[in-house]
């Protein structure tokens, strides 16, 4: 059967597996969209903005650990998909991009809608491809697939150009490789069983251990060993903003996270451990601050699927290169039960000492939003942030029960990020609650994505914590910039309610927290239509606990009010203690949602 | 093929020199000197060619920097797709060429000297003009910035180098 490039390139999609495609079509990828015409088994999702394709496939693949794919044309196309590969990039997340390109005949004549995509993208992919014959593509499509989701996940770009897209071959069906062999990539998954062993020992040894956990454990689907391993030990863990989930954040040992926004207690923990167990995480300086005097006394072991990360930063006396699931069985081997000690209870004592606080007076603050969200979903839905002070709170205060079910932008930070990667999380899980919490400054970056999410009939919640500013950048001056607020006011922004609507949208405002109950049990109703409610949350108000980029946790600043709110009756909430539905979650095996991370 | 990135011959640190093995693609080259630029590595020089293996091209390069640092390089290299193998040459016995092609003026008056020079040198004189000569040296790294100052005070017009190019000693191979 003769098929034409474009088909060919479908055939490799069927092959994957990928049952969804976000993009926007153009000149060099009409023969793909040709081929799109007659598909029926791969859902074409039509975006507005390509940056909103590239952040859907993100977000899909997060919720699901398949791979995400976007498709683009050439120029503007694929330049518009660069920040969502770059952010894909950032948080090792497993994508396939595919860009139109023009001809191979005029490729490097300045063609109309040419980028050199491929040339642009390589500081933000894992792999990049340009593909001159279409005879190659089986090949290309199948070591890309393995790319981005084998090893350490990330983007991987695939530049078709038009002619061959057009160029017709022969297609049996068996052309695409069953498996792949690159001699030149062969991620090391199993770690090294003396250093194993060797961390073993250090854990028996440890008088003040504490579990580091990071993105690494959520993409290798190591919930059930973080949390044996935790349960065994006795060791508290924290995770990263991207670890979140890899433990129940109900779990009894589970410290939230660590770092700038991190809690005081986890940071405390951390700061005077004697044995930190680094686990898929890689020492970002939102983590360690002034990364000489982060975890100072501490032994450090470091399990990381990436070599390079072993040492960038921080250099461990025990590295184990590995995949973190697969290195925490051999691990659980090994290691022996060990009793809750003093060192458990010093970090009780700051737990009651440094609680998470904020007023709790019935005001409509961000952290309540939060909070509602988790109990009125029983803390099942998938959550999606966006950029500022909104995820901080997010972070904080959205109790993770399961992996993949925490959808933020970590690395890159990318304000933009939350609404299209709701989407993608929806489409991935159609028959979950997809819940986006913005801001008013990062809503205005992709608001586009509305009309797709209101086309595809997605019941998508945005709740937009409105504070009226870039809340963080504000933060950040009245801090460290002597209250010159400049240029952070957004007193001026759309209604947001009628721009939802706009979209066919269904929008409400609220201003107090009884209201914000009502529009959003108002909003669980809905079945096929997004909900955007605008939240006019208390102002000026600033994210606590806060350690200053660059220092120490004894630079640490509380929230102003801690003692008064600390001992207020209603400081500590119901909900928030360890169950049956967070044990049977912690079980799950990663395969439920999809079954990411297979090895070929 | 050959091609040669040559900076400024004082690098911060420990010097060495790395032999990368690459898939034989376009754009790896990209891909590699990137790479250094990205993360502020500091290139002495580099120098590419094919191999006995037409699929292989091989990249040397010299880089300052710590064994931390090196470390860091090493394995941000392993990560790229496209490259198949790194090695420090600084970890053993390994032969390094370099060649050089030298105009320096020269004089009638000049000329004895310049010649004894090039002898000394082992060198060789490929080009003679009415006023310059081009001078061919090959060596290691120290005996062409060595030649190169004893010419200088004749004035050298041009200089063009290749970039160190190395190999193991005895049956090891990269
Ligand atoms: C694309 C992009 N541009 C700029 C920034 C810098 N930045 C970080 S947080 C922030 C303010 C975010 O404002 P908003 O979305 O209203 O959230 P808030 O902090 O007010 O909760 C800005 C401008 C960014 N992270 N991303
Ligand atoms: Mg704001």
């Amino acid at each position: 059967m003769s098929l034409s490039g474009a088909q060919v390139m479908l055939e490799c999609l069927r092959r994957e597996g990928v049952a969804h495609v976000f993009g926007y079509p153009g000149g060099s990828v009409l023969p793909i969209y040709d081929a799109l015409y007659d598909c029926r088994d791969i859902m074409h999702v039509l975006v507005r903005h390509e940056q909103g394709a590239a952040h859907m496939a993100d977000g899909y693949a997060r919720a699901t650990g398949k791979v995400g794919v976007c498709l683009a044309t050439s120029g503007p196309g694929a330049t518009n998909l660069v920040t969502g590969i770059a952010n894909a990039y950032m948080d090792s997340i497993p994508m396939v991009a595919i860009t139109g390109q023009v001809r191979t005949t005029v490729i490097g004549k300045d063609a109309f809608q040419e980028a050199d995509i491929t040339g642009i993208t390589i500081p933000v992919t894992k792999h990049n491809f340009l593909v001159k014959n279409a005879a190659d593509l089986p090949r290309t499509f199948a070591e890309a697939f393995h790319v981005a989701r084998t090893g350490r996940p990330g983007p991987v770009l695939v530049d078709m150009p038009l002619d061959v897209s057009q160029q017709r071959i022969e297609w049996s069906g068996d052309q695409y490789p069953l498996k792949v062999d690159m001699p030149s990539y062969r991620p090391t998954t199993r770690g090294h069983e003396v250093q194993i062993k060797r961390a073993a020992a250090a854990i028996a040894q440890a008088a003040r251990p504490v579990l580091y956990v990071g993105g690494g454990a959520v993409s290798s689907g190591a919930q059930a060993e973080v949390t044996e391993l935790a349960e065994r030990t006795n060791i508290l863990v924290t995770t990263t903003l991207l670890g979140k989930g890899a433990i129940s954040e109900a779990h009894p040992l589970c410290m939230g996270m660590l770092g700038m926004h991190g809690t005081a207690y986890a940071n405390h923990a951390v700061h005077n451990c004697d044995l930190l167990i680094a686990i898929g995480a890689r020492f970002d300086d939102r983590v360690t601050g002034k990364v000489d005097r982060f975890a100072p006394g501490a032994r450090v072991i470091h399990i990381d699927i990436d070599p390079a990360e072993i040492g960038k930063v921080r250099q461990p006396e025990i590295p184990i290169v590995g995949d973190v699931k697969t290195v925490l069985q051999v691990l659980l081997k090994h290691v022996e039960p060990r009793p809750a000690g003093e060192w458990n209870e010093q970090i009780e004592e700051w737990r009651q000492r440094f609680p998470l606080v904020y007023p709790r007076d019935g005001g409509l603050y961000t952290e309540a939003i939060v909070e509602h969200i988790g109990e009125a979903t029983e803390w099942k839905a998938v959550m999606a942030t966006d950029v500022g002070q909104h995820q901080m709170w997010a972070a904080q205060y959205f109790r993770t029960r399961a992996p993949r079910q925490w959808i933020t932008s970590g690395g890159l930070g990318t304000m933009g990020y939350g609404l299209p990667a709701a989407i993608g999380a929806q489409f991935a899980r159609p028959d979950e609650r997809v819940v986006c919490l913005s801001g008013d400054g990062s809503f205005q970056m992709c608001t586009q994505e509305l009309m797709t999410a209101s086309i595809y009939g997605l019941p998508l919640i945005v709740c937009i914590s409105n504070n009226r500013s870039l809340g963080m950048v504000r933060q950040w001056q009245e801090m460290f910039y002597h209250e010159r607020y400049s240029h952070v006011d957004l007193e001026q922004s759309p209604d947001f309610v009628k721009l939802a609507e706009a979209y066919n949208c269904i929008g409400y405002r609220v201003t107090t927290l009884e209201e914000f109950r009502a529009a959003f049990a108002a909003a669980l109703e809905q079945t096929n239509r997004p909900v955007v409610i605008d939240c006019s949350v208390t102002g000026a108000e600033n994210v606590f606990p806060m350690i200053p980029s660059g220092q120490t946790v004894n630079e640490m600043r509380m929230h102003t009010r801690l003692e008064e709110l600390r001992s207020a009756p209603n400081a500590d909430p119901e909900g928030w203690s360890y169950d049956e539905e967070d044990q049977k979650l912690s079980q799950i095996v990663d395969a439920g949602h999809g079954g990411a991370q297979k090895e070929n | 093929m050959a091609l040669t990135l040559s900076g400024p011959s004082s690098v911060q640190g420990q010097q060495h020199i790395i032999t990368v093995l690459v898939e034989n693609h376009p754009g790896v080259l990209a891909r590699v000197s990137g790479l250094f630029a990205r993360r502020g590595y500091n290139i002495e020089s580099l120098t590419v060619s094919i191999t006995e293996n037409p699929d292989v091209s091989r990249m040397t390069i010299v880089v300052g920097g710590d064994e931390l640092v090196l470390e860091q390089i090493t394995k941000q290299l392993n990560k790229l797709i496209e490259v198949m193998r790194v090695v420090d040459y600084t970890e053993f016995a390994a032969v390094e060429r370099e060649l050089a092609l030298i105009k320096v003026n020269a004089e009638p008056r000049d000329r004895a000297e310049i010649m004894q020079i090039v002898e000394v040198f082992r060198a060789r004189i490929i080009d003679m003009g009415e006023r310059a000569f081009i001078i061919e040296v090959t060596g290691g790294t120290d005996k062409i910035d060595k030649i190169r100052d004893l010419l200088a005070p004749h004035g050298i017009r041009e200089m063009v180098r290749t970039g160190v190019i190395a190999m193991a000693r005895g049956s090891r191979t990269a």
